[in-house]
């Protein structure tokens, strides 16, 4: 099944909710960020979609907003769907998944750890791959620290500081 | 009479972890209660890295993200990007690609046999499988110079072609290869104690074995038969043919097995692979900075630990903006705590073996 | 012992020598004496052969594993034959090393106990040196409870490895010899069963009875061949080795009770191990395989041909080493073949399994007693 099969299965599904194809992913489906729970729950137990499997958990820092992607895989139907919801930089909360896919626990607090999104819901929200008294989320664009050192600006042709994507919150 | 449960911490440094890896246990007696992961001691931002180098110069990274299995991340990453890209590949490179990947299965399986048996006690199979993963070092060197990170595959094809003597060596090692597996199934497989060992040990249930997000012969042992090779095909594997091996009880025993009969798998698509590979160019010849378009893709492959993925986002530079590798021993690692409960310390060897983990993926 | 030692180094000389003199009170010092000196005389081949045995063992297991084992230290210059004998000194080397460490105690560790435990250990080994017979007349005291007495001894090593586990303060070491002093006592019971087989067979806890009824009655491998298969499994048990190692085993449990110990307190559970070893290969020996006997009467036929003094007690040594090596081989055999049981599948087959076998091995040694051939 395409990403645009899926979509028309979800928009009859959740009508009057603003979910979109990503322009930049061919498997992309965009979800406000309040949306997210119910529809994964769809995805999940609707027989025709069947995605039970969670590839992986991840977050793009676009540097106006916070984009958590949630990739998922459906091992009977051979299909993908990535789910992507923006989030508001200055404190980022979303829904856990974990109760669909137990997967979803040690990918959110890797998404918690390096980019600072809390998940509510989570049985057990804390670092993972950093120390836990360590301060900061280093995977984000504006992170500082007196150890990380940056290399002199190399003459990186046609490097925008512009994040590619489209950063805006859909709404 | 009064009990108590302790904490014993299985920390860090303990010669069956496979790594950096700290278990907290909560034991009573010699049953695990519980079982707790601890991981992040070999984190080393290698995704943040991948922000500021350019993408030819992050294959070498690749590597580190899993040294056993280094061609497949190399191929993971190529994929990615020659996907992102369009970037074609010739024939002849592809069935270079699939040779070294094969060869690489080989290898972490053969390592895979040794730490696992070393865990259980057994010292000897060991050396034994290290005889065949000598003479695979032996080619790898031959063709790349390296013997454990490879650095091999590029954008577009490999960086250098079949050394002359490569078919020879391969075939000798082949034979060996062939003699050499059943002597491994003599020594262990029908072992009483190993058996014992691993019989009924660490069952993993399919359901929830997908719900956790495992992959590779650790899903495949409880039963699932999932094989991106076969699922998703990419490379040159349509045109091969082998079976997918899988278990049926889901315990160590059948992890054990499948790996085995991977081997073997491996053995024939090498044998495959041999005879077709075609002559012709071995590299597209590219740009060293290369820019592919604005977009997002992502690629997935098998690795001999599970399903490899790479996600890359790409704002048209030199440098991806944001490149996420998704690890098979992540998730594979975080079912641990459901294998363990109620069994025994020794039990958790066994199950660590079995799972095949390796930290380094696991923390990047 | 004793009487060959006196025999060979001047004791009629010098017990002449203290009558001139008028001091025959100090005879009983100088039989004392030479009691003394058959004891340093074994203690001396304990150790030489601890530190062998350590060799032949790092040896075997390369052998096992398609390697050449230690190489470098030693004589070079046999050639071809460096193979077979190359790291002699090896161990010496090793001992060394580990003699030169630095001697770590943890803070929080009982002292006294800890310091205590390896000698505890290597003191119960060595103590069964005094009743095995290497040749005839060749034993250091020929206690007529021998059996009894190798019993009662076997047990001390529990108590040292648990010592040491205890005082470590160190749960891994607690567990370690908590594992040990279950693993050792479960053993224990099927293992004298195994004894009885051959003193009820023999009709004497000595041990140079016992060897002496093999010459009549044969070897006692052959009618009670699950004694004997009941003793090796058992005695691997008890002296810690794979794969009953359980105890010290260094994938689960980081070396187990030795984790704290450094240097020569090391040295000295590892020393123990490997005495422990040729300890039970020459009971097993001297229980089931004749002792240093020959069997068909092949002795007397080569103590003749050889025809010199004390020519019977050099046969018996060498026959006596012989079988003894041939079962430490069986031991490193096995070790470097199998993996490791599980703690409470290792105390279910003793009980389950060895236990039962034993009992059978007894009803085998009272019929063989009651259909006794009626020869010699």
């Amino acid at each position: 099944m395409t990403r645009n099969e899926i979509l028309e299965i979800l928009r009859d599904a959740f009508p009057g909710r603003h979910l979109e194809a990503d322009p930049d992913n061919n498997d992309g489906i965009r979800i406000p960020p309040p949306d997210l729970p119910e529809v994964a729950a769809f995805l999940k137990t609707e027989p025709s979609l069947d995605f039970n499997y969670l590839f992986f958990i991840t977050a793009v820092d676009r540097l106006k907003a916070l984009e958590v992607i949630h990739h998922l895989y459906s091992m009977g139907k051979g299909h993908h769907v990535i789910l992507k919801t923006s989030l508001d930089r200055e404190n980022p909360a979303l829904d856990s998944v974990t109760a669909l896919w137990p997967a979803a626990n040690w990918h959110e607090r890797e998404v918690y750890d390096l980019f600072g999104v809390r998940f509510d819901g989570h049985p057990d929200l804390r670092r993972i791959l950093l120390p836990e008294d360590w301060e900061g989320h280093p995977m984000l664009r504006d992170f500082t620290h007196p150890n990380l050192i940056r290399r002199p600006d190399s003459p990186a042709e046609g490097r925008s500081e512009e994040a590619p994507g489209r950063g805006n919150p859909a709404s | 009479m009064r009990t108590e449960e302790y904490t014993l911490n299985m920390g860090p440094q303990h010669p069956s972890t496979h790594g950096v890896l700290k278990l907290v246990l909560t034991l009573d007696g010699e049953v695990v209660r519980e079982a707790v992961p601890h991981i992040g001691f070999l984190h080393r931002a290698l995704e943040k890295i991948a922000e500021n180098r350019t993408y030819l110069q992050f294959i070498p990274i690749t590597d580190r993200f899993e040294y056993l299995s280094s061609m497949s991340n190399n191929l993971a990453y190529c994929l990615a990007v020659e996907k992102l890209a369009q970037i074609p590949v010739p024939p002849r490179a592809e069935y270079i690609r699939v040779l070294m990947a094969e060869l690489n299965r080989l290898a972490s399986h053969l390592m895979w046999f040794s730490s696992m048996l070393l865990d259980l006690g057994a010292t000897t199979p060991f050396i034994y499988a290290f005889r065949e993963r000598e003479r695979i070092m032996d080619i790898f060197e031959m063709t790349c110079g390296a013997r454990l990170t490879y650095n091999y595959i590029r954008f577009g094809g490999v960086s250098q072609d079949l050394p002359p003597g490569f078919l020879e060596k391969m075939r000798l090692f082949l034979s060996a290869m062939k003699k050499g597996l059943p002597e491994y199934h003599a020594l262990v497989t029908e072992n009483p104690i190993f058996l014992a060992r691993t019989r009924g040990i660490g069952i993993l249930n399919p359901d929830l074995a997908v719900a956790c997000g495992v992959s590779g012969p650790s899903l495949r042992g409880s039963g699932i038969a999932f094989d991106i090779r076969k699922a998703e095909p990419y490379s040159v594997y349509p045109e091969l043919s082998f079976n997918i091996p899988t278990g049926t009880d889901g315990d160590v025993h059948d992890r054990y097995l499948v790996r085995m009969k991977e081997m073997e798998e491996s053995v024939k698509i090498i044998e495959q692979a041999l005879d077709k590979v075609p002559e012709g160019r071995y590299r597209t010849t590219l740009p060293q900075r290369i820019k592919p378009p604005k977009g997002e893709v992502f690629s997935r492959i098998e690795a001999p630990r599970g399903d490899t993925g790479v996600f890359i986002v790409s704002d048209g530079s030199e440098k991806p903006w944001r490149l996420k590798f998704r690890a098979p021993s992540f998730s594979n690692l975080s079912v641990l705590p459901h294998l363990v409960r109620g069994g025994r310390i020794s039990d958790i060897m066994a199950c660590i073996g079995s799972l095949d983990i390796i930290l380094p993926e696991v923390d990047r | 012992m004793e009487q060959y030692l006196k025999d060979i180094i001047f004791y009629r000389p010098l017990t002449a020598w203290l009558a001139g003199r008028g001091w025959q009170a100090w005879q009983p010092l100088l039989d004392f004496a030479y009691m003394i000196l058959s004891a340093v005389i074994v203690l001396a081949f304990i150790l030489l052969t601890a530190l062998f045995l350590i060799w032949l063992e790092r040896k075997v297991c390369g052998r096992i594993q398609r390697r050449l084992g230690p190489m470098l230290t030693g004589p070079r210059f046999l050639g071809r034959l460096c193979i077979w004998t190359g790291g002699l000194l090896q161990t010496t080397a090793d001992t060394l090393k580990l003699l030169l460490k630095e001697d770590i105690i943890p803070t929080k560790a009982d002292r006294r106990v800890f310091i205590i435990a390896p000698v505890v250990v290597f003191t119960a080994c060595m103590m069964a040196f005094v009743v095995l017979p290497f040749g005839p007349g060749l034993i250091v005291k020929d206690l007529n409870i021998g059996v009894l007495y190798l019993m009662a001894v076997g047990t001390f090593s529990v108590i040292a490895i648990v010592m040491g586990g205890y005082a470590s303060n160190n749960k891994y070491s607690l567990l370690g010899a908590m594992r040990s002093a279950a693993q050792i006592i479960s053993y224990e019971v099927p293992l004298f069963f195994a004894f009885l087989g051959p003193v009820l067979a023999a009709g004497t806890l000595s041990m140079t009875g016992i060897v002496e009824a093999q010459i009549g009655l044969g070897w006692f491998l052959i009618p009670q061949f699950i004694g004997f298969l009941v003793y090796l499994i058992a005695s691997t048990a008890e002296i810690n080795r794979p794969p009953f190692d359980i105890p010290e085993a260094e994938q689960e449990l980081v070396q187990g009770f030795n984790t704290e110990y450094s240097g020569m307190k090391f040295a000295m559970f590892f020393l123990a191990e490997f005495t422990n070893m040729f300890v039970a290969a020459s009971i097993a020996v001297t229980l089931f395989m004749g002792g240093w006997t020959l069997p068909f009467g092949l002795d007397e036929k080569i103590v003749s041909f050889l025809n010199f003094p004390y020519a019977p007690q050099a046969l018996g040594i060498v026959v006596f080493l012989l079988k003894v090596y041939l079962l430490i081989l069986l031991f490193m055999w096995i070790r470097w073949t199998f993996p490791r049981l599980r703690p409470d599948q290792l105390m279910s087959f003793s009980w389950k399994v060895l236990l039962p076998f034993a009992f059978l091995n007894i009803l085998i040694a009272c019929s063989q007693v009651l259909w006794r051939l009626p020869a010699v």
